[in-house]
């Protein structure tokens, strides 16, 4: 059996916890709030004496410690790890764990997913200290306890959610979508592409906007307004596709070159290391740069 | 209150192409979605697209072996405006820059899959719907279309006439699930329902957890009837321990069954006489059951599916993505080792009744895309035919809303014409207990009001309010039955009793079940108390609509008294044209479910499509 046990000063910062937030709901709302956080209070209570009872019995259950905040729940404002204990299974991943532990044993554990198969790209954590899909990651891989936290470099709206909008901002100022001058002639008529072409923009389509690279780079971490490597690689996407003309790639290129895009990078690799879709982001965004140079010194 | 010309709820395949549609024809355009548009589970999409593209291969044939491969249960109007528009529209996706497969002369390339007379599935490796969603949402960005994501919509703004055809609907409320406030949407035009599909109404699916049919649920309960909700597809090759999906497309290019005795049962036991492994989904589902049954199958559970004789050069060229699914997932390497299999839900046929212009019976309400049935599937989807769907359906769902004239629509919709009342021998009574309080209100776009002075900023209000006190009831709740477990019951008696082999027994089982979690859900309540990002609640009011779903499937498989496509019943062991050449309709009176059937529709353009045995 499988058990929660909150830490002892979570505990204590629950009760001590007074709001501004809270003050400023309507008096109805605020009630509400107050009427829950007790009746929360209690059942923890009540978790935490049984699972103190069956942790203490249960050597196959993994450790997790798990990030939490709330910007407007009492005793959830500061920020704290919850420990959760939990019932292992072969070929369990941390998305799983996640999943148990908020179905079992606290509803309000928040966290995002969908696909849990790495392809909606939505469960990007940094799991025990680096950044990684939930769904993809093998428990058994991983050291106890496991610690989940919120991807570093980007705003915590709540326990493992993170604000997206500035990734997405990113993604979208290199024009992510394909741009061509002649279409064949036939309704019916493909562009051809050869298959080594295909070959060379292939890993580079592969991206799911999960974000990882984004936070683990140093750059990035920095300046806020660098591309960052998952954008980059979007822009690679459509300038090494030959269906796109000349002129459009050149257009592609000025993009990129711009002050906070490729010569930003500093080739530090840790954009690659993190990319759960494999992507040679280090390798896309140099092989831009030399792009660029090429095409610069054409205009000269 | 925010306005827009078309709203459309959902961002995957079919809502982004309505999306694009409808601002082609010049709409002003909304999308509003609970996941941001690249989450949305089109994008687990593998296998392909088919498209009648070249030489040898025609739209007549592609519709021939849909009509067939829908055990006769496909509308032919439907199921010929698919076949013929999906080389365009496939085309369209590679002029907008989607990476498909090429030939060595540089087009894009075709593979073989289950119940196709011709190897028309056009496909980017094993990721067809990765490329295709990210570049249809490339193309809604280009176009600067108006996105609301993680916006959840809980309920839609239709007015309350008696009779369902009578009604218009207005908009959606929509919850904005990282601040928690409820807004009014209006629609000027028309709402386009893209939501997908319901695979959480069971516990072992391919399917994403945010597919918890509820637009099929809101439609539904806003009168419109949801069509042949029985008909499940369960896909053959899952993983046995998550129900990710290993593609048809492994069997497409030359993939191997086999059970525990090392045998390749698909002709060993004769399932399949002529195509072995690409037999029909159906039939590869049963027999694969069939040998864990009859003690052939591995841990019980599973048979295994080999690829090894591939080659690694073409396995990584065509299959890569399974590669890595199978280490990911399952710990294997499927270059050295069997992956094991078994079936997992997959899709629904069946959803809400739409005609081929993506209309329903309320007016300015359409869906397309999984949730919706237009019927181009009948009893059996063949794979590589939702991904067109979605975007044909979807492409005429955005420009019939946006007013463009698509000719009158063959197949009908509502309780009008011909149709015939059903009877089903359930052990309880059906439909809802008083979930939230506001029940009634909820279903019918808020409190009664004279039709004739209801203007459509009214409707939505209401509905707006309607739905704020559900929400609010839900919120002060203090105690109670948490979502999960509702969920997870009926989850687990839909696998246990209505899947692959279903009987009576089993079925009506499965109704108490969902009985009692419909009583269980009177006291469901939330934990969480914020307002920023709860889960909690959403998922709580996801569940409510997994209810509603589990319901209409299991009413419809227990009514249909025969076997046909996906469905089969123990007592019922042939497919009988004589009474069953019809669609299951499933009506939400007042919170009561009435039954009722209409005739399938076998007459195409030039031909009828005369049932024959299906044998493969
Ligand atoms: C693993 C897998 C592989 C498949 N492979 C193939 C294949 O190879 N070929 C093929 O033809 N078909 C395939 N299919 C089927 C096909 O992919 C799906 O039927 C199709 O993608 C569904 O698309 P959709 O646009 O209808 O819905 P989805 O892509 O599921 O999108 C639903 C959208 O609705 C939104 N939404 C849902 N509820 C709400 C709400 N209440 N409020 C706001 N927004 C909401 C979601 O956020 C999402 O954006 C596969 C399916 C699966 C599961
Ligand atoms: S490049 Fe890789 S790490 Fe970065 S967003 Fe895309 S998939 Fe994620
Ligand atoms: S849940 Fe979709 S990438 Fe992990």
């Amino acid at each position: 059996m499988s058990t929660q046990v909150p830490e002892q000063e979570s505990e204590a910062e629950t009760e001590a916890t007074e709001t501004d937030l809270a003050e400023t709901l309507p008096p109805a709302q605020q009630a509400r709030m107050e009427r829950k956080a007790e009746a929360r209070a209690d059942r923890e209570q009540r978790a935490r004496e049984e699972a103190e009872r069956e942790a203490s019995a249960d050597e196959n259950s993994y450790h997790l410690k798990v990030f939490r905040y709330d910007p407007e729940v009492e005793g959830k404002q500061e920020p704290r790890f919850d420990d959760f204990h939990v019932p292992f299974e072969t070929g369990m991943t941390v998305l799983d764990a996640l999943i148990h532990a908020r179905d079992t044993f606290d509803s309000s554990l928040t966290f995002r997913h969908s696909c849990r198969q790495a392809i909606c790209g939505s469960d990007a954590f940094f799991i025990n200290g680096s950044q990684r899909l939930g769904c993809k990651t093998q428990l058994s891989e991983l050291e106890e306890p496991v610690r989940v936290e919120p991807l570093p470099h980007a705003e915590v709206r709540k326990d493992l959610v993170v604000d997206m909008e500035h990734f997405y901002d990113q993604m979208e100022a290199v024009e992510p979508f394909f741009q061509t001058n002649e279409l064949p002639d036939g309704e019916l008529e493909e562009q051809r592409q050869s298959p080594e072409n295909r070959e060379k923009v292939k890993m580079s389509t592969r991206c799911i906007w999960c974000a990882a690279c984004m936070s683990s780079c140093n750059i990035a971490a920095g300046d806020n307004e660098y591309l960052g490597p998952a954008a980059i690689n979007k822009a690679y996407r459509f300038a090494m596709d030959e269906r796109e003309g000349e002129d459009v790639k050149q257009h592609r290129l000025n993009i990129i070159e711009q002050e906070h895009g490729v010569w930003r990078c500093q080739t530090q690799f840790s954009c690659t290391e993190v990319c759960p879709k494999d992507i040679p982001l280090t390798e896309h965004i140099q092989e831009l740069k030399r792009e660029a140079v090429k095409s610069n010194l054409k205009f000269w | 209150m925010h306005e827009h010309d078309v709203i459309v709820v959902g961002a995957g395949g079919a809502g982004l192409r309505a999306a694009i549609a409808a601002q082609e024809e010049g709409a002003d355009v909304a999308i509003v979605s609970k996941l941001h548009p690249v989450r949305s589970h089109t994008g687990a999409a593998e296998g392909g697209i088919n498209a009648a593209l070249r030489e040898g291969d025609s739209w007549e044939d592609h519709a021939y072996d849909t009509m067939k491969g829908s055990d006769y249960l496909g509308d032919a109007p439907a199921v010929e405006t698919l076949c013929k528009q999906s080389p365009n529209e496939t085309i369209q996706l590679e002029h907008w820059g989607m990476a498909f497969s090429r030939d060595d002369d540089g087009r894009v390339s075709q593979r073989p899959f289950g119940g196709l007379s011709f190897p028309r599935t056009t496909y980017a490796g094993a990721e067809t719907g990765h490329q295709l969603l990210h570049t249809m949402y490339e193309q809604v960005v280009k176009r600067g279309v108006t996105v609301y994501d993680e916006w959840y919509v809980t309920d839609l703004a239709v007015t309350d006439e008696e009779r369902p055809e009578d009604r218009t609907c207005h908009g959606v409320v929509a919850y904005d699930i990282s601040t928690g406030e409820l807004s009014g949407f209006r629609a000027n035009d028309g709402v386009i329902l893209a939501t997908g599909g319901p695979g959480q109404v069971y516990d072992h699916t391919t399917n994403a957890v945010s597919n918890t049919g509820d637009g099929v649920a809101m439609a539904y309960r806003a009168g419109v009837p949801m069509e042949d909700m029985e008909f499940i597809q369960f896909h053959p090759t899952s993983l046995p321990s998550t129900g990710v999906l290993i593609s048809e497309g492994v069997r497409g290019e030359g993939g191997i069954l086999y059970n525990a005795e090392g045998e390749r049962f698909m002709f060993e036991y004769g399932y399949a006489s002529n195509d072995g492994e690409l037999a029909s989904r159906d039939v590869v589902a049963r027999a694969e059951l069939s040998e864990v049954n009859a003690g052939r199958g591995i841990e019980d559970e599973y048979v295994h599916l080999d690829m090894r004789h591939l080659g690694e050069e073409r396995i990584i060229d065509r299959l890569e993505n399974i590669l890595h699914l199978a280490e990911d997932f399952e710990g294997v390497d499927a270059l050295e080792e069997p992956m094991p299999v078994k079936p997992g839900q997959h899709y629904a046929m069946g959803g809400i009744e739409t005609d081929e212009n993506g209309e329903t019976c309320i007016a300015g309400l359409y869906a397309a895309g999984e949730c919706a049935c237009a019927s181009v599937h009948g009893a059996n989807r063949l794979g590589g035919n939702a991904l067109p769907e979605l975007i044909i359906f979807g492409k005429r769902a955005g420009q019939h809303a946006a007013g463009k004239d698509l000719g009158e629509a063959k197949v009908t919709t509502g309780q009008q014409g011909e149709y015939e009342l059903g009877e089903v021998d359930s052990p309880v009574e059906p439909g809802a207990v008083d979930a939230s309080g506001t029940d009634d209100a909820a279903a019918d776009g808020g409190v009664r009001a004279d039709a004739s002075t209801a203007d459509s900023e009214d409707v939505v209000d209401r509905a707006v309010e309607a739905e704020r006190e559900r929400v609010q009831a839900l919120l002060d709740r203090d105690e109670g039955v948490q979502h999960a477990e509702i969920r997870s019951a009926v989850q687990e008696s839909m696998t246990e009793n209505v899947n692959v082999f279903r009987e009576e027994a089993g079925l009506k089982q499965a109704l108490r079940d969902i009985r009692e979690a419909r009583e269980r859900y009177e006291d469901v309540f939330v934990n969480d108390p914020s307002r920023t990002f709860n889960t909690d609640l959403v998922q709580t009011i996801e569940t409510r609509n997994v209810l509603d779903l589990a319901e209409a499937i299991t009413l419809g498989a227990l009514a249909r008294e025969e076997f046909r496509g996906a469905h089969w019943r123990a007592e019922f062991q042939e497919r009988n044209d004589e009474e069953w050449l019809k669609h299951t309709l499933l009506s939400w009176n007042d919170g009561t479910p009435e039954l009722w059937y209409k005739p399938v529709i076998l007459e195409g353009e030039e031909k009828r499509y005369e049932p024959k045995i299906r044998s493969y």
